[in-house]
């Protein structure tokens, strides 16, 4: 990443901070005398112990005073720290909570093309984990960072303030343990990478084989899938031992340059203190300081690899947030309101990427009540009509409209409103059935809903569930079958009652029986609306009005059933091909 | 966990030299204190340098010693930790592989990839951890306290006070966020699933203009998440604060107790100088052991979930494992009045099923969704056992069938069309390990999928992504097909498996079928009547019972059910037109 856009990302993170300016004020303020006062203490328990010189020789004034002021010292750093603690916790958890709800916000407002272009676990990602790791990284490395760099610089002051002998042998140390840390961490890291690849390979493996089990069985392979696991498993020992051991090499070696420092200090500390340069308390105080000297330098050395990631992090979430939404309703969009169904696609271009040409001069025109059928074979543009039909996508050239208007002028809603629409991928929330069911009429009554469930043949199945409407429903239906998803789907459209409905390879899950009652049941709703249907099977479409077949993102026929047999072109081979052999 | 502890069996002599070597490193690191007490006491006070050099030596060899020890224990620990998640990973492996299609069922395979992967991940790094730190830790802190004992028993009373006090302290704080973490992760949870939700239904939700709505659900929990992320946090911000707060007081105590011990002559300054040492080396271990505790526990819910995964038994027995012979009966395939129920369903799904098949026969089983297509044809190669009933094949009952034999003459080809990454040649030769490439093509062109290898840069040799996600759902299927067509089955079965196709390809992919071999018998399960019109016998089902058996034309007189169907999908005047 640029230093360019790093400071840019820094930027929209300040403004999303901005809000709690006050917060991260106070916290920086507390993180000050946090340090201040722990690197004080020390101090006082030196005075402390040159009052406790030998036998008799105890000055327990002295002693008493100091106790005293150390106390107070310990209650107001004990308080500073939890105020600070308890600033950092709000600042981080509201912004996380702020970046969250405005992601999310814009993810409903973009076009629905980044919705297909891009995949799902990675939004997804970028919404939870990314925002995560942005807030952890970067709220909590900053105050880290803050309070790491005080540490040091003032225990470096405390330190020359004692005695600058002794304060110069830890700075001259210290660095080794910089060195080693870095030194290690870099072996480290290869070893990480090579393990955690490995592993990515050993993972998709268990992928395939474990969540193919079946097959795997069906086949026989079991014993060459063991082979083919073995082998990278064998690796991957080999890579985890070194990334192991490698990684807890860190711990030992800086506490080793701590002793090493905390040695030289003892050694200069005590041939200063026979000189009588210094005093048996300030060498305590001073063995404390070298104690924790390398500490901050540990700290802040990992807190910089976290603020890069955290800045990555960040930026990916930004880029969602900035992400183009879609056009807005026209200010002089109108609302849609008695709609007969005449719909009307006038010279209409279109295709997903311009290299790739798909819909080009397409022209229907739709009377209120007509069933509409598009046939053809796969990738032909049959979905993409529906696209385009409900806006989801907007036309390149030439227009749609409904009612002789250009929907681009109506509002979004109101159009979508007046069309009814079940997919081939059936789409449930997690919930109750009955959730499910009224979600596009969230006040529908238990009568309505029974009867739209009945009218799509789906009541029955329902009624056997273990709680009736109220049962469960895993994300995505798991516990369903498809067909009883697409029953449900069917239930949800016929509740709303749209003048408009389109059905795209709805009814394919289901077996024709039950298939021929349910569209007996549209028949009956959708008497005078108008629909769209696209099915595979031909016995699903041979009723309707008018059937348009199409292929490359062209019409190339159209008419009924018998007028296009009659024409015995492409169709008529479709249709007959269902009788060879 | 017990039970998985054998793995570690291997690695008894590192599991016992990694925790070993790390008390023998806690041990030098206990002397530090007190070789600097010596230091004060006795070099400061007669000003004997060549004593201070000498001490400052051996400081600084303890600290080389410790390192060592250090080291070597944490190989030790990385050692015995890494074979032992190779050793479990291997074997848990095969165990899986050995579960039938019922416990796969009951368990779900996503779960079962978990417990293969995180899963082991954390029980591994769980048994480092634990090799290196168990007792390092309550080493030092009551090490301490015993050093402290040695210079003054009525110092050390206060460490004997403080230990406890900061054990409730850092243990407490634990013992409450704990849980809460767990809420915290479940409304975390749910933030993830309304987000993925919304993109999966992004045009179902536009459809009826539900956005507002999903917003404010969104919100709804976003919020909800934060306030517990608050609390958890206000919580465990007191750890910090609190720990310090007795810590520094105890050391004030001791500084007053010190104070009256060297009055009286008993102790020493520098020995004052020790006590503080030891407390102050006290909290860091506290605080690692209360880390190390969480992650032990993660680690043991880990391994009971690996440990359940190893308690299944697969529910199918192999009864024999000598080849059976092929006998020359009449009847080739029979089903003896078969009922079948899934593992836990309280209903059957197959009842009283009962029919026989000729050996070259071509068998249809049609029936609604749900009505038991699918479970009876997953009994022929016993990937099921049934509940009530016999199957046998050439006369044998296939329980006594080795499993390896009756899956090699069946060769099944399932509803979901799954291929695997690699290349053409490397799927194709799943039905067939020898394979040549002459037999591929053959089988290829048979299922109607020579043109799909043919459009490939590679031919045989193209890639196939992980699922065959370069593939359409047409293609894919037709490579299933192949697959199972390599390796010449006697039996062959067709699971729904031409749905993606139209009917011109279908249509030619039975003729072909129907050329290769005289003498293999075939199941072709379907919704279309059509593929399964010209069957030598066609099974009617309808819920999990056989409501018809015979040709196309004596069903379409006889079978209610059969008429239905077929009549749904060809309104009567149909065939004028065919």
């Amino acid at each position: 990443m640029g230093k360019e856009k790093n400071k840019e990302v820094m930027l929209k993170v300040l403004r999303s901070i901005r809000p709690y300016w006050f917060l991260v004020v106070l916290s920086f303020v507390m993180a000050a005398v946090t340090v201040a006062l722990t690197l004080y203490v020390p101090i006082l328990i030196g005075y402390a112990v040159d009052e406790i010189v030998a036998a008799g020789n105890v000055n327990f004034p002295g002693v008493w005073a100091i106790i005293k002021q150390i106390v107070v010292v310990i209650v107001i750093t004990a308080l500073s720290q939890w105020l600070m603690n308890v600033c950092n916790n709000r600042i981080t958890f509201r912004v996380i909570k702020d970046i969250r709800t405005k992601a999310f916000h814009r993810l409903e407002n973009l076009p629905l093309k980044y919705v297909d272009s891009h995949q799902y676990g990675d939004v997804v990602s970028r919404i939870v984990s990314d925002v995560d790791q942005f807030s952890d990284g970067l709220l909590m490395g900053l105050t880290q960072l803050f309070s790491g760099v005080i540490t040091i610089i003032g225990t470096l002051a405390f330190m020359l303030y004692l005695n600058w002998i002794i304060a110069l042998v830890v700075v001259i140390i210290t660095p080794l343990s910089l060195f080693v840390a870095r030194f290690i961490a870099q072996r480290t890291y290869t070893m990480f990478h090579k393990q955690s690849e490995t592993r990515g390979k050993l993972t998709s493996l268990i992928d395939e084989m474990i969540g193919n089990q079946k097959v795997v069985q069906a086949f026989g392979y079991e014993d060459d899938a063991l082979k083919r696991f073995d082998k990278i498993n064998e690796t991957l020992g080999e890579f985890s031992l070194k990334a192991t051991f490698f990684s807890s090499i860190t711990n030992p070696a800086t506490r080793f340059v701590n002793g090493v420092v905390y040695a030289g200090v003892g050694i200069v500390g005590a041939i200063a203190a026979v000189n009588g340069v210094l005093t048996v308390g300030r060498l305590t105080s001073f063995l404390s300081y070298a104690n924790q000297y390398t500490k901050p330098f540990n700290e802040i050395s990992g807190v910089i690899t976290e603020l890069q990631n955290a800045l990555a992090s960040a930026a990916r979430v930004f880029e969602l947030m900035e992400e183009e939404p879609q056009i807005p309703d026209a200010e002089d969009a109108v609302v849609l309101a008695d709609v007969d169904g005449n719909v009307e696609m006038d010279h209409v271009y279109f295709s997903y990427t311009p290299e790739q040409k798909l819909i080009e001069d397409f022209n229907l025109n739709v009377k209120p009540g007509q069933r509409i059928a598009i046939v053809g074979p796969t990738g032909c543009g049959k979905s993409t009509i529906i696209n385009l039909l409900m806006r989801f996508y907007d036309v390149d050239d030439g227009c749609v409209k409904v009612e002789g208007e250009d929907i681009r002028h109506i509002t979004r809603e109101s159009l979508r409103d007046n069309y009814g629409m079940v997919l081939q991928e059936t789409w449930l929330k997690s919930g109750t059935i009955r959730e499910n069911i009224i979600y596009g009429k969230p006040d529908a009554s238990e009568e309505e809903m029974i009867l739209a469930s009945k009218a799509a043949h789906a009541h029955s199945f329902i009624k056997r569930l273990p709680q009736g409407y109220d049962t469960v429903i895993t994300e995505d239906g798991g516990n369903l079958s498809q067909g009883q998803k697409q029953l449900l789907c069917i239930a949800r459209v016929m509740l709303c009652l749209p003048p408009m409905l389109i059905l795209d390879e709805a009814t394919s899950s289901i077996d024709t029986r039950t298939e021929i009652r349910i569209q007996k049941a549209f028949a009956k709703m959708m008497q005078g609306r108008t629909s769209f249907i696209v099915a595979h099977r031909l016995s699903t479409i041979k009723e309707a009005d008018v059937i348009l077949v199409m292929n490359n993102g062209n019409i190339i026929e159209q008419g009924t059933h018998e007028e296009l047999l009659a024409q015995n072109g492409f169709y008529a081979n479709l249709y007959n091909s269902q009788f060879a052999l | 966990m017990r039970s998985l502890l054998r793995y570690l069996g291997s690695y008894k002599k590192e599991s016992v030299l990694a925790p070993l070597f790390k008390l023998l490193e806690a041990l030098f690191e206990l002397f530090v204190p007190l070789v600097m007490a010596r230091i004060i006491d006795i070099g400061i006070k007669n000003g004997d340098i060549g004593y201070i050099l000498q001490m400052g030596g051996l400081l600084i060899l303890l600290g080389i010693i410790g390192l060592v020890c250090s080291l070597t224990a944490q190989y030790f620990a990385a050692k015995a930790a890494v074979g032992f998640g190779t050793a479990l990973r291997h074997d848990l492996f095969q165990h899986i592989q050995s579960l039938s299609y019922s416990e796969v069922d009951t368990v779900g395979t996503s779960t079962l990839i978990t417990r293969m992967t995180s899963d082991i991940n954390q029980v591994q790094s769980g048994v480092n951890l634990f090799l290196r730190l168990f007792m390092r830790s309550p080493f030092i802190v009551f090490g301490a306290m015993i050093m402290a004992f040695t210079i003054d028993w009525k110092a050390a009373m206060i460490f004997v006070i403080t230990i406890p006090a900061l054990s409730v302290v850092v243990f407490g704080i634990m013992l409450i966020s704990i849980p809460m973490y767990r809420k915290v992760q479940s409304r975390l949870d749910r933030v993830t699933q309304l987000t993925r939700e919304n993109l999966v239904g992004a045009r179902v939700i536009r459809a009826f203009n539900r956005q507002k709505d999903e917003r404010e659900n969104f919100t709804e929990a976003n919020a909800l998440l934060m306030k517990v992320q608050v609390f958890v946090g206000k919580i465990t911000a007191l750890l910090n604060p609190v720990t310090y707060i007795i810590i520094n007081v105890a050391i004030v105590v001791l500084l007053w107790v010190g104070a009256n011990q060297v009055n009286n002559g008993i102790i020493l300054q520098g020995a004052v100088v020790a006590l503080v040492n030891y407390m102050s080396q006290i909290l860091v271990e506290l605080v690692k052991l209360a880390n190390l505790i969480i992650n032990i526990t993660k680690s043991l819910a880990c391994a009971n979930r690996i440990q359940n995964v190893m308690e299944l038994k697969p529910s199918l027995t192999e009864y024999s494992t000598t080849e059976v012979k092929e006998t020359n009966s009449e009847t080739y395939i029979e089903f003896d009045h078969v009922t079948f129920a899934y593992q836990n369903a309280k209903e059957p799904s197959l009842t009283d099923i009962s029919f026989k098949v000729k050996k070259g026969q071509t068998i249809g089983i049609i029936g609604g969704t749900g009505s038991g297509k699918s479970s009876l044809i997953n009994l022929i190669p016993r990937f099921y056992d049934a509940t009530e009933g016999k199957i046998t094949v050439g006369g044998t009952d296939i329980k006594n069938y080795p499993l390896n034999q009756i899956r090699t003459m069946v060769g099944i080809v399932p509803q979901k069309a799954v291929l695997f990454k690699g290349t053409i040649a490397e799927n194709m030769r799943w039905g067939k390990k020898d394979a040549t490439e002459v037999e591929m093509m053959e089988a290829l062109r048979t299922a109607q999928a020579a043109e799909v290898v043919e459009g490939k840069e590679g031919r045989l040799n193209a890639d196939i992504l992980q699922g065959g996600k370069n593939l359409s759902g047409g293609q894919r299927q037709r490579l299933t097909i192949a697959r199972a067509l390599v390796k010449k089955p006697e039996i062959l079965i067709l699971d729904d498996s031409a749905s993606a196709l139209d009917y011109a390809t279908d249509a030619k992919l039975r003729k072909a079928i129907k050329q290769m071999d005289r003498n293999m018998t075939v199941f072709i399960v379907s919704q279309r009547s059509t593929t399964i019109q010209y069957a030598d016998q066609i099974i009617v089902l309808d819920d999990g019972k056989i409501v018809g058996i015979g040709t196309h034309e004596e069903l379409l007189r006889s079978c209610e059910v059969y008429q239905e169907i077929y009549y749904s999908q060809f309104p009567k005047e149909g065939r004028q037109n065919g």
